[in-house]
């Protein structure tokens, strides 16, 4: 119905995903693309909450963390890539660097404001019980502040896939922006359409992955929808 | 016997505004005693410098290490189980078993794996008892503790409380503005006014007393007077 250069038969994608799949190049990049996610993400979680910590927990940590983490947020951050590119050359690192900046945002974010939201009687009750300071942070702020950090890590997820999206255009050997690349060069649509496919189906498997994790953290909630 | 609790010359100011005026209290070890108070009295501030959230503001408090306190909602942590919750920050090797022990005693020891949230208010209240006791207090703050609830769980918190009383023997300190609770559970009846305690009353019935005894209708009377409330006696 469509000419094959503007986009491909839904018979042709799958037998192009099967040739993929089949001869393992589907596979290889999809291992490299899942590592670039994982590594930036994982940079991001870390990073994230141990600012948020910070400036969640303590006037000065927000003095000193907040106001320059609001400035690079207000900055566009797909815009820094030829700056990235400047900096890490074309390696990893830049594609690594642009998910891990990208989720970075809702991971501090929402923790912040789920540390802020801590009911107040809570903490308070936890000092009457004689908890130190530490123990506190340990079995009342950051319990309680979990149910938002895992809404940013959700969100955080969605913006790392598309950042690396992104990130795997500029010069990419490998991964899926590598198949993509090459393919566009030869006009292949049906074999851009298998990654874009590939992209959307690990976006949704990594946030079943937290919500599975959520329903086994956030067991003491009531749900507001029953089952 | 030396008081538990001993506080001289206690002051409090909010900006302009004399909230406990050279408070003068002491409570003997084991004496149960009820502090009674419209709102605005200085009750809630006064229970905060005892309980040690605020800082002796000028006085001088002298407080025992062990207290305790009970405020008006349960606050159990939601994430943390029934039984957790009453072991939490308890520093022995045993709490595990301290702690179900104590909701055995209020009669919880059915619920205690189960989570916050699907308590009842009295269940979460007498959780919220069992969490006050297991740190065998000298002294524990009540914080207006039945007002939440409904009229029966009420008098069942009031057996409640009266027997663990009995039991352990702990000095207690009832914040409340119900009279008739007060004049039921005390040994004495303090009222606060503006910052100071302008009187008191000692309640001599013996333990454990009846909802409805005619004595401690009289004596309620008589509080509700002080504090300004006139009785209407016209059955």
């Amino acid at each position: 119905m469509l000419p094959e250069r503007i986009l491909a038969s839904p018979t042709q994608i799958a037998a192009t995903a099967w040739e993929l799949v089949r001869s393992g190049d589907l596979l290889r990049g999809l291992l490299v693309s899942f590592l670039r996610v994982a590594a930036g993400f994982g940079i991001a979680l870390v990073l994230g909450v141990a600012l948020a910590v910070i400036s969640g927990l303590s006037r000065i940590g927000e003095v000193l963390v907040d106001p320059p983490l609001q400035m690079l947020k207000a900055m566009p951050f797909l815009g820094l890539l030829p700056l990235f590119i400047l900096w890490f050359g074309i390696g990893e690192a830049p594609k690594v660097g642009l998910v891990a900046l990208g989720a970075l945002f809702p991971i501090y974010l929402t923790l912040h404001a789920g540390i802020r939201g801590v009911d107040l009687k809570l903490v308070e009750a936890g000092r009457t019980l004689g908890l130190t300071r530490l123990e506190r942070v340990r079995h009342i702020i950051l319990p309680g502040a979990l149910p938002s950090l895992l809404v940013g890590v959700r969100y955080g997820l969605s913006i790392a896939w598309l950042s690396l999206v992104v990130g795997e255009q500029i010069n990419a050997s490998s991964g899926l922006g590598a198949l993509i690349t090459n393919a566009r060069d030869f006009l292949q649509t049906d074999v851009i359409v298998v990654c874009l496919l590939v992209y959307a189906a690990m976006g949704l498997a990594t946030d079943g992955l937290v919500r599975l994790l959520e329903a086994r953290g956030l067991r003491w909630r009531r749900p507001v929808v029953a089952a | 016997m030396s008081p538990v609790l001993e506080v001289h010359g206690l002051t409090r100011a909010f900006g302009r505004r004399v909230v406990l005026d050279r408070l003068e209290l002491s409570i003997a070890p084991g004496e149960f005693v009820a502090l009674l108070g419209r709102s605005g009295s200085g009750k809630s501030t006064l229970l905060r410098v005892l309980a040690g959230l605020d800082a002796v503001p000028a006085g001088v408090a002298r407080l025992p290490q062990r207290r305790a306190v009970v405020f008006q909602e349960p606050r159990l942590m939601p994430w943390k189980t029934v039984a957790q919750n009453v072991a939490l920050g308890l520093r022995r090797d045993d709490a595990e078993q301290a702690a179900r022990a104590a909701l055995a005693e209020v009669g919880l020891a059915a619920r205690a794996d189960a989570w916050p949230i699907t308590l009842s208010g009295g269940e979460a209240q007498r959780a919220a008892l069992a969490r006050a006791l297991v740190r065998q207090p000298e002294l524990l703050l009540l914080d207006e503790p039945f007002a939440a609830l409904d009229a029966l769980t009420r008098i069942r918190m009031h057996a409640l409380v009266g027997d663990l009383w009995r039991a352990h023997r702990p000095a207690i300190l009832l914040v409340t503005h119900d009279v008739r609770e007060a004049v039921l559970l005390a040994d004495r009846v303090l009222i606060l006014e503006s910052g100071q305690i302008t009187h008191q009353t000692a309640v001599s019935a013996a333990h454990p007393r009846r909802h409805g005894d005619l004595m401690l209708a009289a004596l309620e009377a008589g509080l509700l007077a002080r504090l300004g409330v006139e009785q209407a006696l016209t059955h």
